[in-house]
């Protein structure tokens, strides 16, 4: 079964930026894109294990603050090294001006 | 300040397979949460922001300084007034290089990736070092600063050798390295330590690039031979020997004499004020402690970022010359005692993260003698 949970207001995020969300022992990074629209994935970079809500957000990349690897946020797509691994992404929708995850 | 560590074994294994790599492991030391200075995240992003324009400025100069010089050192070959025009090709060669790899490496210098990447490979080849293995060995460095046995980036390992690091301000051992990994790659052959960092995948890559860079060094050595003259290898292979100075003596500013296996970048790296064209020569990673503790901030960054956080921080070195008075002394000191290191002093106004650093307690004696 999967849950819808709150994770944030909509505009707690600036746009083109990335926030922390944990939940249940798991964390999570939920992201604004320059054109609005909001995404979720693991909040762990899958090279070693550091927040991606320290990093930066770039159109539709974000970039781990250690290595800067890089991840396609919207799709998880692994997009330079150090990772090679995808992240996992989370289905996200907006409702009265708050910001929710589906996690599987 | 100076310090040592009574508890640690009197003799290092640095070996990537040994037993402090082990022991690194075990102790958490490997893979650790590093400190990091308090910087408010709307600071922090704009701090990061990627833009193209100061690095396509800065590589026209010096792409454009390195054509210019080399065309001058090749005009006037065989008079004397080819050395300045060689002396300026080879710091752009063998020295500009290794700070345009390293930041292209991160890949903040510019904002477009494709533009990271050209300089990357250009660079790469000039410094020799094969864009694969060095990505990742960086890689290992940033995880595992000066962590015996995990980082593969230890310029002067414990008791110093201090005879190769002579020799490399002229390039030689780690050009004879990187020649002679490179021959070994271009055989089809990933040592044990590179495959301890390089993931399998990535390791065909680097042998395809030891593959065409050997031949580019065999075509320079044969137009070379068939045309009598030294010129092709001044302007293609040697500028890595006699133009290594400069990123010889401002990497070895990075961590040289300073604590080893401890998880806070104040401790271990240098910051270091230098001279604008050495800032340029070395893209302003004079400023290494901001740069490791936050690797996102693009080279032309860094002066804001060391600003911002600088109460936090031991106060910089000077200069070049005063980080290598007290670096030497302290590279004498360790051929006698390898456990003597330089203390960073933390400013009272910085946050001291492992008190027995900070402190004169029993796991650090006050001096090494």
């Amino acid at each position: 079964m999967s849950d819808w949970v709150e994770a944030c207001g909509a505009d707690d995020i600036d746009e083109e930026d990335v926030m922390r969300f944990d939940h249940d022992g798991r964390t999570f990074a939920i992201y604004r894109s320059p054109d609005d629209e909001y995404f979720a994935t693991d909040g762990l970079c899958t090279h070693e294990k550091v927040h991606l809500a320290d990093g930066l957000v770039m159109d539709d990349i974000i970039e781990c603050p250690k290595h800067n690897g890089r991840f396609n946020y919207k799709t998880g797509a692994a997009r330079g090294a150090p990772v090679c691994v995808n992240l996992r992404t989370y289905p996200v929708k907006l409702d009265a001006g708050k910001i929710l995850i589906q996690i599987g | 300040m100076e310090a040592t560590i009574s508890a640690m074994p009197s003799r290092r294994d640095y070996s990537l397979l040994g037993r402090d790599a082990k022991r690194a492991v075990e102790t958490g030391l490997a893979a650790a949460e590093w400190y990091h200075t308090d910087v408010p995240r709307k600071q922090m992003k704009e701090l990061m922001q990627r833009s193209d324009g100061p690095a396509i400025r800065d590589t026209i100069i010096w792409l454009g300084a390195l054509v210019l010089s080399g065309a001058g050192g090749a005009w006037f070959w065989g008079a004397w007034w080819c050395v300045p025009f060689f002396f300026v090709y080879g710091v752009l060669y063998g020295s500009s290089t290794d700070s345009r790899w390293h930041e292209c490496g991160h890949g903040t210098a510019f904002r477009t990736q494709w533009m990271n990447d050209v300089v990357y490979q250009i660079a790469c080849f000039m410094i020799m070092r094969n864009p694969v293995t060095w990505r990742w060995s960086h890689t290992r460095h940033h995880t595992d600063t000066i962590i015996v046995g995990r980082d593969p980036e230890i310029a002067v390992m414990r008791p110093p050798d201090l005879l190769r690091v002579v020799l490399n301000f002229f390039g030689i051992v780690d050009a004879w390295h990187a020649m002679t990994d490179m021959v070994r790659n271009a055989a089809g052959i990933i040592s044990p330590a590179e495959k301890t960092f390089i993931p399998e995948p990535e390791q065909p890559k680097a042998i395809r690039i030891a593959r065409i860079w050997t031949a580019i060094y065999a075509a320079t050595i044969a137009l070379a031979l068939y045309s009598g003259s030294f010129l092709p290898l001044m302007l293609v292979g040697l500028p890595r020997l006699y133009g290594a100075w400069h990123h010889v003596m401002t990497g070895l500013l990075q961590h040289g004499g300073l604590a080893e296996n401890v998880i806070d970048h104040r401790l271990n790296s240098r910051t270091v004020h230098m001279n604008p064209i050495s800032r340029f020569i070395y893209w302003n990673m004079n400023y290494h402690v901001e740069h490791h503790m936050f690797p996102m901030v693009p080279y032309h960054a860094l002066p804001r970022l060391h600003e911002l956080i600088k109460h936090d921080l031991p106060a910089p070195t000077p200069s070049i010359l005063a980080g290598y008075r007290e670096m030497v002394p302290a590279f004498l000191r360790q051929l006698r005692n390898e456990d003597y290191f330089l203390k960073r002093e933390l400013p009272p106004t910085a946050k001291p993260y492992r008190d027995e650093f900070h402190n004169d307690n029993d796991a650090v004696a006050a001096a090494a003698e």
